[in-house]
């Protein structure tokens, strides 16, 4: 009930936002800021990116939301979430997250606060790629799955460095977008199964995404996101496919086909995803 | 594996890098191939372009200030004479440097911004389509740091 809430909420804010004028900054281009990752940063779906969300210029600021809804075939995650830019150097983002899994008839929820830093360049025109290092604490409320399948903790917190960049006209003319996050983490399944485990080793997991724009408004893409396995129990590495809908600086649409792989044991978990970004 | 086969696959492998670096780096540059400033229809086109673009400009309150002591058919001329020369078409401009004309001005990041929108908008107009307008503005993006903040 508090999703669908949210979800109406934030439909609202949209029919919003596009009816009158942004009163924050607009300052960058259409589509530069990419879209809502599903832990509340400015990123791809399942990849946080190197830019700030929301389209603030230096001497600007920004507020945004989102919800999105990844539903594959044992599970279904729902997350809604606000961002906020400050002049182009600093994102801070908060987000809830709903992992239904209708096998134990339970809901799980965690909360993410994040923090990004834009530490240097930016994507268009700097020489070298916009370079960015952030964190996300995450909260779970209910430890009680995590601590039945062995984690550590309820809490965690990632930290990561993203790179990324736009090259303009690169590919017979198309604009072209990579990023590569190096990411620090403990959390098992985004940590919706809690933190840590007996069979965690502490190292870095890479994450990249790539993307063709086939128009200013249209981007298709592609997104890798490694995981750890520390509860033992088979996780795997996340991928997506994805087609992100930039209608103007204050909404942006997004749907993807996930491959999951293996969550709490139940293997191939493929489905849809659908999320939508608004800017204030 | 043989000799002559191995160096076979070797050719086939660097031929293969050759080709998808081309590719990648968006064509190999053949006599052939039109240039940006053909791509838009040579000068009629360039001059289509840029008098779209200020009109554009014309209707931007953000922009537009930026123009209040300019000498229109001057910024007119220069600009289609300095693209002419950035898309390789036959000119070469001789006019004041980049940072000459932007130093004073203190054109702000989101300004800066507007002004490509604009341009794009332009472009749109002129029927340049997406793939060569993104090869003008890779052209023009690197003018950036000689343009805002001066």
């Amino acid at each position: 009930m508090k999703q669908a809430e949210s979800w109406l909420l934030l439909l609202t804010s949209c029919v919003l936002c596009v009816s009158t004028h942004s009163i924050a900054g607009s300052g960058k281009l259409l589509a530069t800021p990419g879209v809502s990752q599903v832990e509340g940063s400015a990123g791809g779906g399942i990849v946080p990116w190197a830019q700030l969300a929301g389209y603030a210029s230096e001497v600007q600021w920004s507020l945004g939301g989102f919800c999105s809804r990844a539903s594959v075939d044992d599970y279904r995650l729902d997350v809604c979430g606000i961002q906020a830019n400050l002049f182009d150097r600093v994102e801070l983002s908060y987000a809830e997250q709903t992992f239904a899994v209708p096998a134990l008839n339970t809901d799980i929820e965690q909360s993410v606060s994040g923090v990004k830093v834009r530490l240097y360049g930016d994507i268009v025109y700097s020489t070298w790629p916009q370079l960015s290092l952030g964190l996300q604490h995450k909260s779970l409320k209910d430890d009680a799955v995590a601590a039945l399948l062995g984690a550590e903790d309820d809490s965690g917190t990632d930290i990561y460095l993203a790179a990324s960049k736009l090259h303009l006209g690169m590919l017979g003319g198309y604009n072209a977008f990579w990023n590569i996050t190096a990411r620090h983490t403990k959390a098992n399944q985004l940590g919706l199964l809690g933190f840590g485990g007996q069979h965690g080793s502490e190292r870095i997991y890479l994450e990249a995404s790539t993307a063709i724009f086939l128009s200013q408004h249209l981007a298709l893409g592609y997104e890798y996101r490694e995981k750890p396995d520390n509860l033992g129990l088979g996780e795997q590495q996340w991928q997506d496919v994805f087609v992100a809908w930039f209608i103007n600086k204050q909404v942006n649409i997004t749907a993807a086909w996930l491959d999951l792989g293996s969550i709490a044991g139940q293997p191939g978990q493929t489905g849809w995803y659908v999320s939508v970004t608004g800017y204030f | 594996m043989n000799n002559k086969a191995h160096h076979m696959t070797r050719n086939l492998v660097a031929s293969l890098i050759v080709l998808l670096a081309c590719v990648w780096m968006g064509g190999c540059q053949s006599a052939a191939r039109p240039t940006l400033y053909q791509k838009i229809g040579g000068e009629a086109g360039l001059e289509r372009l840029v008098d779209l673009f200020i009109q554009e400009i014309g209707r931007d309150k953000a922009i537009l200030p930026y123009f209040a002591k300019a000498n229109v058919s001057r910024f007119r001329q220069g600009f289609i004479t300095h693209l002419c020369d950035t898309l390789d078409g036959p000119c070469d401009y001789q006019g004041d440097s980049m940072i000459q004309i932007h130093t004073g001005m203190q054109i702000t990041e989101a300004d800066f911004n507007r002004v490509v929108e604009l341009l794009i908008n332009a472009m749109t107009e002129a029927g340049i389509d997406h793939t060569t307008q993104n090869q003008i503005l890779a052209r023009l993006a690197p003018l950036r740091g000689v343009v805002i903040k001066m």
